[in-house]
């Protein structure tokens, strides 16, 4: 593979920590200005990744960067910028001297400084908090800091360590809403590592799966929702089951049963006798062709959550929207959402 | 109530014996000054303090305590780096092997230095025998340890990834350190140099044998008015004003250790390897700052052992130059050349371990009940301010130097001269800040809520102790041990004024061959000094071994 032009390229990467490795073997391509999320569980060799991008670990195989490898380039000449988990904001400097910080490295001084660091922190919405400490901030105030600071001098290439993963729900939602806005609006090239699918989907146009040092899955981000690699990838990128044999079956079946009537196709169904669904893939419709018993119902404020013995299948989560109240003991009807199952083409599915 | 009821009760013994045994003396002592023919007169202390010798004292201690913390710090923070942030082979018995110098006896070290130093000494062409350069080697071979210590226990939990953030910022090496971590370390440093400060303008035995009548310290100032001029208010008012000047230092190191935002992240670092292997080799460039930092590692290591190993050589050396010999060990059990002992050398061997015990137990006595009444978790203001108070009035041992502790218990605690246990009393009294300060981060480290939790299911206040706080205390309380052990086989300040002449401990023994005529006896003066430094180095290997970092850290 010879290495992109524009963007970074990781050939065959392996990272070991005293003779284990880490990372195993891992190609990977970035171009220019796209952002990729890395997404693995806890573990999985995700952060050890990105720090050996950085510079931060010895790897073995090649990193380049626009065709030329960094081999024995350390991390402070890379020009790219980390941003932790937790921002790392240097707690004896104001917010301003935070984000003023790799500009005085590359001797950006007075008013040109000043004025940078103004508009960094209009960028991350937090005009004014110039002359705070880090130590008198919220959580979400940092990361936006540590965000200014990593952009101020527009690195070449952003690292994400789970940038989001240390705030509240609520406050993730919004600053990854923010994150994607600002990332595509300074057309910065990111490499973001995350645990959280929903944060990887939020910010990146690209995904990559991790699991035990291997690189299971890599593609647009759309893609790889709709046709996770193996079953361990579906269950990882939330879907709620993965159903194999007849149950698999009859559940392509029903779906192209649907489809037929809405015109549209179920993809890979008749080579693929696996598939995963989501949680909300069974939807109650009178139009449906599957029948089963409630065996429980939850009311949320949008729909209701059911757990269904569904005829020829067995258990499984389905919805009903909030104008139905079907309880347990109750029998329906039930159709499939095609966006909401993926065939999965792997063999060996785990234990549920 | 009932809370307030336990913290007198814990405080009471170590209070008291503070006040009889600490403020009693010191006060004593100041009253010696200020109403020298039991009358107010306060004109012998100016007197005194006007007087150009003084000055002469003050402005050596002074400049001499300043520069021997600069060159320590300055040799300390590459070590600290060495021995707590890069991997490398023997990594742990180098670190062990630069913390003895911290334990060896004052007296020990300063014969030692005389006989490297000295005339046919290895380095005796430097010409510094006698000299204020001998006394700065000494002092910097002392506490250059300090600095590794308490900088290296800091810098190794130091959380990396500031670091590592600026790093990729753009930051090299030399930048990253300047700029983050220097200012991360900085409480620790402040520490360190104020402690190193501390101990180097309260150095007795060092200055006092290698300065001689020529060069003194305050401290040694002291000794002399005292012993051999008979000068007791001129040594009083020297006191005083060492008093005064600690208490400032002590205040003023309190401010500075203070950081902006009061807290430092932590972390755990792995160790970067000093050689890492081939296959995976770190980007860029070898770290020239580690090679450095490993290089002046390797120096501190030389002049560590310098004076070490020509102690050694010359303890096995037939008087006059003649070969190897054991006799300087045989002689141990007589009394000298010239009956130079009271009693046989050996028999202060004796002495000093026998009092190190009684010692040990009593500052372990002490300091446990301090740390624990320092470190119980306060529920009102005001209990916390008399915690706060306590703590202080504990560490004034630390602030006060030993021969004026000496100096004191000889003039007020007249009637208790002749008990045996004055000496270990006093050397309790010199380590227990020591005891206070490895207990206390210990202890303090304890989540409440575990204690809460046995409590709440049904675990008394003994037995709380027992699940709780014994599993995690009994080996820095060990660690304790064996410091208080270390020093007080190796006090020579309060025990040269104490120590009743038939019973002299070790370090008393060594002196008093020293200062005395004859070949011999200098042969064995240096054959017991090797004796004691193996005693003090043996059971701070064994404190090494247990791996508390707060032991020796101030």
């Amino acid at each position: 593979m010879s290495p992109l032009d524009h963007g970074l390229s990781l050939d065959h990467v392996t990272v070991e920590y005293d003779g284990v490795p880490a990372v195993r073997d891992v190609s990977l391509e970035l171009p220019d200005a796209a952002v990729l999320a890395v997404l693995g569980p806890s573990g999985s060799g995700k952060s050890t990744l990105l720090r050996a991008v950085a510079g931060l670990e010895p790897a073995a195989g090649t990193i380049s960067w626009d065709g030329r490898s960094l081999a024995g380039v350390p991390t402070h000449r890379r020009g790219f910028a980390l941003m932790f988990q937790d921002g790392q904001l240097f707690g004896h400097l104001t917010v301003a001297r935070n984000v003023g910080y790799p500009l005085k490295l590359r001797k950006v001084r007075g008013s040109a400084a000043s004025s940078r660091i103004e508009e960094l922190l209009a960028l991350v919405g937090l005009e004014g908090y110039a002359d705070r400490l880090p130590g008198t901030l919220s959580g979400g105030e940092r990361q936006r800091v540590a965000l200014a600071r990593a952009l101020a001098v527009e690195p070449k290439l952003l690292l994400l360590d789970e940038p989001l993963s240390a705030l509240d729900a609520g406050l993730r939602e919004r600053l990854a809403g923010d994150l994607a806005r600002i990332l595509r609006e300074s057309g910065t090239t990111a490499l973001m590592v995350t645990h959280d699918q929903e944060e990887a989907f939020a910010v990146a146009d690209r995904l990559a799966v991790m699991r035990a040092g291997h690189l299971v899955q890599e593609g647009e981000t759309a893609d790889v929702w709709a046709r996770p690699a193996d079953a361990e990838t579906a269950l990882f990128l939330g879907y709620a089951r993965v159903l194999t044999g007849a149950a698999a079956r009859r559940v392509l079946d029903a779906a192209r049963a649907g489809t037929q009537r809405a015109g549209t196709q179920v993809a890979g169904g008749e080579a693929a006798p696996v598939v995963a669904v989501r949680r909300s893939a069974l939807v109650v419709d009178d139009a449906g062709v599957l029948t089963g018993r409630v065996l429980s119902a939850t009311v949320t404020p949008d729909q209701v959550r059911l757990k269904v013995d569904v005829s020829g299948i067995g258990e499984l989560d389905a919805v009903a929207g909030p104008h139905r109240h079907p309880g347990a003991g109750d029998d329906v009807r039930l159709r499939i959402d095609v966006a909401r199952i993926a065939p999965v083409p792997g063999r060996d599915v785990p234990d549920q | 109530m009932r809370r307030t009821a336990g913290l007198v009760a814990l405080a009471a013994l170590p209070v008291a014996v503070l006040s009889v045994f600490f403020v009693l003396p010191v006060s004593g002592m100041v009253a010696r000054g200020f109403w020298p023919e039991g009358t107010f007169d306060p004109g012998q202390v100016l007197d005194v303090l006007g007087r150009p010798r003084t000055h002469r004292v003050l402005w050596f201690t002074l400049w001499t305590s300043t520069a021997a913390t600069a060159i320590a710090v300055l040799f300390g923070l590459p070590a600290a780096y060495a021995l707590h942030r890069l991997a490398f082979p023997l990594r742990g018995l180098v670190r062990a092997l630069l913390l003895v110098p911290f334990v060896l006896p004052t007296v020990v070290v300063g014969v030692a230095f005389r006989e490297l130093l000295g005339e046919g000494g290895p380095l005796g062409f430097l010409g510094w025998d006698g000299t204020p350069a001998a006394i700065l080697a000494g002092l910097v071979f002392f506490n250059t340890a300090v600095v590794i210590r308490t900088v290296g226990a800091t810098w190794e939990s130091l959380d990396p990834r500031p670091a590592e953030a600026a790093a990729a910022l753009g930051a090299g090496p030399w930048t990253v350190f300047r700029t983050v971590t220097l200012p991360a370390l900085r409480p620790a440093v402040v520490s360190a140099a104020s402690v190193v400060f501390l101990f180097c303008a309260t150095a007795f035995g060092v200055v006092l044998t290698l300065g001689g009548v020529r060069y003194a310290s305050v401290e040694t100032e002291i000794y002399l008015l005292t012993t051999n001029l008979f000068d007791l208010s001129a040594a009083a008012a020297l006191s005083l004003l060492q008093l005064l000047v600690v208490t400032l230092l002590l205040a003023l190191s309190a401010r500075l250790r203070a950081t902006p935002d009061g807290a430092v992240a932590r972390g755990v670092s792995r160790p970067r390897p000093l050689f890492p292997r081939r296959a995976a080799r770190r980007p860029g460039p070898p770290a020239y700052g580690d090679v450095l930092a490993a290089l002046s590692t390797l120096l501190l290591l030389l002049l560590v052992a310098a004076p070490i190993v020509t102690l050694i050589v010359g303890s096995l050396q037939r008087s006059g130059g003649g070969g190897w010999t054991l006799d300087n060990y045989q002689a141990l059990g007589g009394t000298g050349e010239h009956d130079a002992l009271l009693a046989p050398a050996i028999d202060a061997l004796v002495t000093s371990l026998r009092t190190a015990v009684d010692a040990t137990w009593m500052a372990l006595l002490l300091g446990g009940l301090v740390a624990l009444v320092v470190t119980r978790r306060s529920h009102s203001r005001s209990e916390r301010r008399i915690r706060g108070v306590l703590d202080g009035f504990f560490m004034l041992p630390l602030g006060v130097s030993a021969v004026t502790l000496g100096f004191g218990f000889l003039i007020t605690l007249g009637p208790l001269r002749s008990s045996p246990l004055l000496v270990p009393i006093a050397q309790a009294l010199v380590a227990l800040p020591l005891v206070v300060r490895t207990l206390v981060p210990v202890l303090g480290g304890i989540d409440d809520r575990q204690r809460q939790a046995a409590a709440s299911l049904g675990a008394g206040p003994l037995r709380t102790a027992l699940v709780v706080d014994l599993p995690i205390v009994w080996k820095p309380l060990l660690a304790a041990a064996g410091f208080c052990f270390a020093v007080s086989l190796g006090e020579f300040g309060a025990t040269s004024f104490l120590a009743r002449a038939e019973e002299p401990t070790l370090p008393v023994v060594i002196f008093q061959l020293i200062g005395h005529p004859g070949a011999m006896n200098y042969q064995m003066a240096l054959a017991a000094s090797v004796v004691l430094a193996a005693a003090t180095t043996v059971v701070m290997l064994l404190v090494e071994r247990l791996r508390v970092p707060s032991a020796g850290a101030m």
